[in-house]
């Protein structure tokens, strides 16, 4: 598993091909190759504009706003923060269990959260390259492209999307920056108007949710030879499992597999996170590389998100999500599957998943009631909140000292416990198709697929889909630019 | 038969010694303002309830109402200067209303609503004020602070602690705690203090409490500031 094309051996020698930004993923990102005289890849690395500094944003602050104030981390996925910061802050308040009440409607929340996130995804940002083709004509390949080709697709991506955003910002109070979900509970419940309003289009919303694994499984089926080993490479894998070894995205234990899918670790406690996972710091990058204490720095890091999630789970609780798991499996042929656009697939099992628990949740009395706060218990003075975000495994950690104000704050976001993996992906990638010295749209696209598999937000807050700009850079071994490449 | 002053065109009754805030909050008409509080002597200092009175402009928190009087409030002109001065007060601290936990309660907030501010215009100057969080109940972010020293009069006029005092000059004001230490934990500010309650931003602040309100139920979810006003209390029409 390690990594062979992170640094070259002389890499004052080599040509440079940088490859900036990666167009339709949040924020930006940037890969440099390095190449020698006989076109040979020496090095591959994805450079990842993280917003750093936030934890220092944070300190100082009184612990009851950090749940508001973390949703500024991310334009995409605001709620994952808000409720995995609520956690960590239920602990600090001394709150082991939320009530019935408040427990439904954060899961409600992020349900709504996951299948609105996991929808933009796979509709907007990918189904462009999944229906026209990686190489096809870049201008029609964008979610307007689809509507002309495919409008009922598009449709319902649309309003899948839109479905999951009303779920939001009826628990949340607002499509975002919402602020219900507070130290131990909830500030509102459900009106009997607002679960109805859901609850009128919730079958459609399942319904079109098992049309997207139908038709996701039919385009990586129909094409084998591409879709298991595009970018493939073996790692380990965690994600939180909940009770009975079900798909939990709210709550549940760590739980780690090896490549081959054996147990590295099982019921962790992630109070105790650090003692299990670590995070390593490169001259290059400042985005970390978190791995596994146990195997080391080479052998431990990991994957997470759909994909990770999907196999390390012994079941899903809902009928037709579960079934499309074991459909799944079956098809890997009893081992895991590493392929990273096996992602799209287990993406839409899990917005499948979520579809119907909304269902199931909105069928449930205790979203209508009013014991929204537990008790707080004993005054912590540290605690960890873990969610499964729509990217994969999300932390917070918090200190929080006795005048009520942060001390410390350690976050360890999906795409950074991605970071290695996606290192890897892109290195297969661009050792199978770049050939010669010169840098085609076509290596371009690829890499970008590789890349877009993982749903990396790579910084915050931008939203132009299909429209970032991308740059490719050719440098000669003195660092001088010889050539230029740019796509508006 | 009753004295009667015009406001924006309508003859508005009103009492000697009146001030013209006075008389148009008790008539239902509203005149943006920041650190007026009925139940405190005005300080005459946000100047967001500038008027213009026989072409001049007054302050209509201090101005005492005259018979025949003809004041315009309610115009673009004035409205237009109100934005600039409130643009000014959110560059000058630090006001990051989404994580705010006084988002929804807050009058600066909402009088940026009520006179159509889009954004902060001006270019933030983004001071560094560490916060208080001495005291084990309330905690003060000085990040917020408006100087309308409701707080200064509020403890000083009816707790008769005199905790909190505006100091510096122009520019330079700021809130300070009245102790050795300047901690608000070495004062005897207390829950029941009124000062506790008058900050009409988010600046002295209960702990633990925060975003308890859902949005949608705050007080200016509920209806904009201009159609809120607060009771005279009798003792300051005196
Ligand atoms: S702390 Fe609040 S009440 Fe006191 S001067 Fe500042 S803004 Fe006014
Ligand atoms: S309200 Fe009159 S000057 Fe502030």
């Amino acid at each position: 598993m390690t990594s062979q094309l992170e640094t070259a051996q002389h890499p004052e020698r080599l040509r440079r091909v940088a490859i900036d930004p990666v167009s339709r993923v949040e924020g930006h990102g940037k890969v440099t190759i390095l190449l020698d005289e006989h076109n040979k890849v020496h090095q591959v690395r994805l450079h990842i504009v993280e917003f750093r500094g936030f934890e220092k944003f944070i300190q100082g602050r009184p612990y009851w706003e950090v749940p508001v104030m973390v949703q500024r981390l991310c334009g995409i996925c605001p709620v994952s923060h808000h409720l995995a910061a609520s956690k960590a802050m239920d602990i600090i308040v001394g709150v082991k269990k939320l009530t019935p009440t408040a427990e439904k409607l954060r899961r409600l929340m992020h349900y709504g959260q996951m299948l609105q996130s996991h929808a933009l995804h796979f509709f907007h940002l990918s189904s462009p390259d999944l229906l026209f083709g990686f190489d096809s004509d870049v201008t029609r390949r964008n979610i307007v492209g689809v509507a002309m080709a495919h409008p009922e697709i598009a449709r319902q991506g649309v309003l899948l999307r839109k479905f999951g955003q009303e779920v939001i910002r009826i628990t949340s109070g607002k499509r975002i920056h919402g602020t219900s979900a507070v130290p131990g509970g909830m500030n509102k419940s459900l009106s009997i108007a607002e679960r109805d309003e859901l609850l009128k289009d919730i079958y459609q919303i399942v319904a079109w949710s098992r049309d997207a694994v139908q038709l996701i499984k039919k385009v990586h089926i129909q094409d084998p030879g591409l879709y298991n080993s595009f970018g493939t490479f073996r790692s380990n894998y965690m994600s939180i499992v909940g009770h009975n070894g079900d798909l939990d995205f709210y709550h549940g234990k760590l739980r780690a597999r090896d490549d081959n899918g054996q147990i590295i670790f099982d019921g962790v406690d992630y109070q105790h996170y650090d003692r299990y996972l670590e995070e390593e710091v490169k001259s290059w990058t400042y985005m970390k590389f978190p791995f596994i204490s146990a195997l080391g720095k080479e052998q431990g890091w990991y994957k997470v998100g759909p994909l990770a999630r999907v196999q390390n789970c012994n079941q899903i609780s809902t009928p037709f999500a579960e079934h499309e798991r074991k459909e799944f499996v079956d098809y890997a042929g009893g081992a895991p599957m590493h392929a990273p656009l096996a992602y799209h697939w287990t993406r839409m099992i899990e917005m499948l998943h979520a579809a119907e628990e909304i269902k199931n949740l909105l069928h449930d009395d205790d979203l209508l009631g009013n014991d929204l706060m537990a008790t707080p218990g004993e005054r912590q003075w540290e605690g960890v909140g873990v969610i499964e975000a729509p990217r994969g495994t999300l932390f917070h950690h918090y200190r929080v000292d006795e005048n009520d104000m942060v001390t410390m704050a350690n976050l360890i976001v999906s795409t950074t416990n991605n970071n290695q993996a996606m290192n890897e992906a892109v290195r297969n990638v661009a050792h199978r198709y770049l050939h010669g010295r010169e840098v085609t749209d076509g290596l371009l696209n690829h890499i970008e697929v590789a890349i877009r598999a993982f749903d990396p937000c790579l910084s915050c807050a931008t939203h132009a889909l299909g429209k970032m700009p991308l740059e490719v850079e050719l440098v000669d071994p003195e660092g001088r630019q010889i050539d230029a490449l740019r796509r508006a | 038969m009753t004295q009667k002053f015009t406001l924006d065109g309508v003859l508005i009754p009103f009492e000697d010694g009146e001030t013209v805030m006075q008389a148009a909050t008790r008539a239902g008409k509203f005149i943006p303002h920041l650190c007026y509080h009925p139940e405190f002597k005005p300080h005459g200092s946000c100047k967001l309830c500038t008027v213009k009175v026989n072409g001049r402009q007054a302050a209509a928190c201090t101005l005492h109402v005259s018979s025949g009087m003809v004041v315009e409030n309610n115009t673009e002109e004035l409205n237009a200067e109100r934005r600039a001065l409130t643009q000014m007060l959110f560059v000058e601290g630090n006001h990051f209303c989404p994580s705010c936990e006084k988002s929804g309660n807050c009058q600066l907030q909402a009088t940026a609503y009520h006179l159509g501010m889009m954004s902060p215009h001006y270019d933030h100057f983004f001071p560094s004020r560490p916060v208080d969080a001495s005291h084990a109940d309330f905690f003060i972010d000085f990040n917020r602070c408006i100087l309308c020293s409701l707080c200064v009069r509020a403890s000083r006029d009816v707790d008769k602690k005199n905790i909190f005092a505006l100091s510096g000059r122009g520019i330079k004001t700021h809130l300070i705690v009245n102790a050795a230490s300047g901690r608000l934990a070495d004062t005897d500010f207390s829950l029941a203090d009124k000062a506790a309650q008058v900050c009409p931003v988010g600046v002295i602040l209960h702990k633990r409490q925060g975003f308890a309100v859902p949005i949608g139920e705050r007080t200016y979810d509920k209806a904009a500031i201009s159609a809120q006003h607060e009771p005279i209390a009798e003792e300051a029409l005196k």
